[in-house]
């Protein structure tokens, strides 16, 4: 059986997953720092990391290049906070056949939308990231830390999402306004056109006009690219982690996402289930004896924690059901939020050992 | 606070908040708080599965309304969801564009405006929630906001639709729903968290903008799993007939609920003093599944905090 520890000695693309309020940046942030104290050269890519922690790990300032973290560990460890925006700009610039075309491209409005606003764009950005930081071959390992959505699909289909948009039809037929054969179909798209105009107003449709038009030559750049993504986001060396509570919402969540993982032919290489409560030798019923014969805060508190912890064990087998080849790793419930560089190293210590 | 005053201050009340912070049970709670003060409650869900009606013992509703809660003596709750593609298709055929609603959905042409117009799913949920409001279905309407991303995103929705879509039908749409934004006997937001550091930040970061940058009142913020705070936690001594391994239990239990109090304390001190809003405070329940008669207690709880509440 796998440990955790073999995966982060292994892999070179670890991929943190699953709902928020989990800490799922905490521990994608711990998988690099314990690679770090393996030695390897590891980049963690976070999504809006809280506050402190991003102050911890000094990327408060919106930078998109990995930031070089010192620390008691005999390889590298590098952070950056995703900006979704900035990378957007710098994928366009990269495809663009020309400086102008970039330009005009990036100075769009319909543009300006995809690149702020779209949902699935900070997927799509988060997973450009990655295979950037993966193909410059300056880091052993990048663990990439994914935006709260429900759907791990969302996460998948991200590199898809504007080669979706140049498939569609009506693209085809914004692009070619005269061509012979399609005049007809042009009558057609011109009444279409006409009242789109009507619903969203002229200037957005002629926006996302001027987009499509100037969007081209850039096409199969962009296909090639997600293309390249999709098969790293496949591939041996890359391990979905799903990261779970032992809540009973966040387990309906985390076996949703495992369904829809497993839909795209993909498995989770390892669960990690946070703040699990320390488990006691005593059960229920025994904890609130003790609590009606020896009242005092003591027995009061692990009536509580008892009752709390009810059911824990049996919700996380049943996650663990759905993925059965995973390697589990539980950590308990911390005295205090993480947001300092020695609780993250105890954290990483937690998932390794 | 008077609650039957509180609930009916406002036609609307979004319940916002980050995931993971219980915000559907939060609206379950101030709706059977409201219902239990002899209000009718619509409880609208924008997911597409609804999490709410399980808590009241009911099935889950669709589209449609479903009765899940009606006592003699109080009022009701309704729930129903509200999807978004089902209010973009409902709207622009009622808007005289059903033509282009089946050609929309057939051909993605959805997707583009969608794209082009960053909002507008959000938007039109709350342009069928403010046609709801209009028609007077209930005394009260109480909305499990989206809980993806940021609680904002949804509320800013109206204000980003209208400065991108500057003319059309829709930007009509997102005039009428910021004018029910704007008026706190229509609507107010109810923002959610827990007792915990990056939750709090959140929460103060969020109750900033929204009054900020949409424009939106503010009710009492709710703060839910409130641990009930237990005293005699420090130097506990085991009573001596247990074993080694009770004895060690309690010792865990006790040094762990102490330090979660104290981490909780500090929160809510920071909160207090960081952000000028009442507060409804839940308490965590330790039992593992929400259903009617937990809820019951949680809306008991919310009752008695917004009578102590000096909030107007």
């Amino acid at each position: 059986m796998t440990t955790y520890r073999d995966l982060v000695e292994g892999c070179e693309v670890v991929v943190c997953c699953g709902t928020g309020g989990v800490g799922k940046t905490t521990t994608a942030a711990a998988t690099a720092m314990a690679a770090a104290a393996m030695g390897r050269r590891a980049a963690v890519v976070t999504i809006d990391p809280a506050k402190r922690l991003a102050d911890a790990l000094g990327i408060s300032e919106l930078g998109n290049d990995p930031t070089v973290i010192d620390g008691p560990w005999s390889g590298t460890l590098a952070a950056l906070m995703l900006d979704t925006k900035a990378t957007f700009d710098d994928v366009v610039r990269h495809h663009a056949t020309s400086d102008e075309q970039a330009e005009t491209i990036l100075a769009n409005r319909f543009y300006k939308n995809i690149s702020t606003s779209l949902s699935g764009t900070q997927d799509y950005m988060a997973v450009e990231k990655l295979a950037e930081l993966h193909s410059s071959g300056d880091w052993d390992l990048v663990v990439v830390d994914t935006p709260p959505t429900r759907d791990a699909l969302a996460f998948l289909e991200a590199p898809k999402l504007l080669t979706r948009l140049l498939d569609n039809t009506i693209y085809k037929i914004l692009i070619s306004p005269s061509q012979g054969v399609l005049r007809a179909v042009n009558r057609a798209a011109g009444s279409v056109v006409r009242q789109l105009s009507r619903v969203v107003g002229a200037e957005v449709v002629d926006d996302a006009i001027e987009f499509f038009q100037s969007f081209q030559g850039m096409e199969e750049g962009f296909r090639e690219r997600a293309d390249a993504t999709l098969t790293l986001l496949g591939a041996d060396a890359t391990a979905f982690v799903l990261v779970a509570s032992p809540r009973a919402d966040t387990i309906v969540e985390a076996k949703y996402f495992l369904d829809r993982l497993g839909k795209a032919d993909l498995d989770a290489a390892a669960v990690i289930v946070n703040r699990v409560l320390p488990a006691l030798s005593v059960d229920l019923s025994r904890a609130q004896q003790m609590a009606g014969s020896h009242p005092g805060g003591g027995t009061q508190a692990l009536a509580d924690h008892a009752a709390a912890a009810v059911g824990d064990d049996d919700r996380i087998a049943d996650l663990l059901s759905s993925a059965p080849e995973a390697t589990v790793v539980r950590v308990p419930l911390l005295p205090s939020d993480v947001h300092d560089i020695d609780t993250l190293h105890h954290i990483a210590t937690l998932l390794t050992d | 606070m008077n609650p039957g005053q509180f609930f009916a201050s406002s036609r609307v009340l979004i319940v916002a908040g980050k995931g993971g912070v219980g915000k559907t049970t939060a609206s379950a709670t101030l709706a059977l708080a409201a219902a239990r003060t002899g209000l009718s409650v619509l409880l609208v869900e924008v997911a597409g599965r609804s999490a709410t009606a399980p808590m009241f013992g009911a099935d889950a509703p669709g589209y449609e309304e479903s009765v899940v809660y009606d006592e003699a003596d109080h009022g009701s709750v309704r729930c129903r969801s509200i999807t978004p593609d089902d209010a973009l298709v409902e709207w622009l055929t009622n808007h005289g564009f059903s033509r282009i609603a089946k050609r929309m959905a057939r051909s993605g042409l959805l997707e583009i405006v969608a794209t082009a117009t960053p909002g507008i799913k959000d938007l039109l949920v709350l342009g069928r929630i403010k046609a709801l409001e209009s028609e007077g279905v209930a005394d009260l309407i109480i909305v499990d906001a989206p809980a993806a991303g940021h609680a904002i995103q949804f509320l800013q929705a109206p204000v980003g639709v209208r400065d991108t879509a500057r003319t059309g039908v829709l930007n009509r749409q997102a005039l009428e729903v910021l004018e029910m934004l704007d008026d706190p006997t229509r609507c107010r937001a109810m923002l959610v968290s827990i007792p915990e550091e990056t939750p709090i930040n959140e929460l103060i970061e969020t109750a900033f903008a929204v009054e900020d940058e949409v424009g939106l009142a503010l009710g009492p913020v709710v703060i839910n799993g409130i641990l009930p705070r237990i005293e005699g936690l420090d130097a506990v001594e085991a009573p001596p007939d247990l074993t080694a391994d009770e004895a060690a239990d309690v010792q865990l239990a006790a040094a762990l609920r102490r330090d979660r109090q104290s981490l909780q304390a500090e929160q809510l001190d920071r909160l207090e003093t960081q952000l000028p809003l009442a507060q409804i405070r839940l308490p965590q329940l330790f039992t593992t599944e929400i259903g009617l008669p937990e809820l019951i207690e949680l809306a008991d709880a919310a009752i008695t905090s917004i009578e102590s509440l000096d909030w107007s």
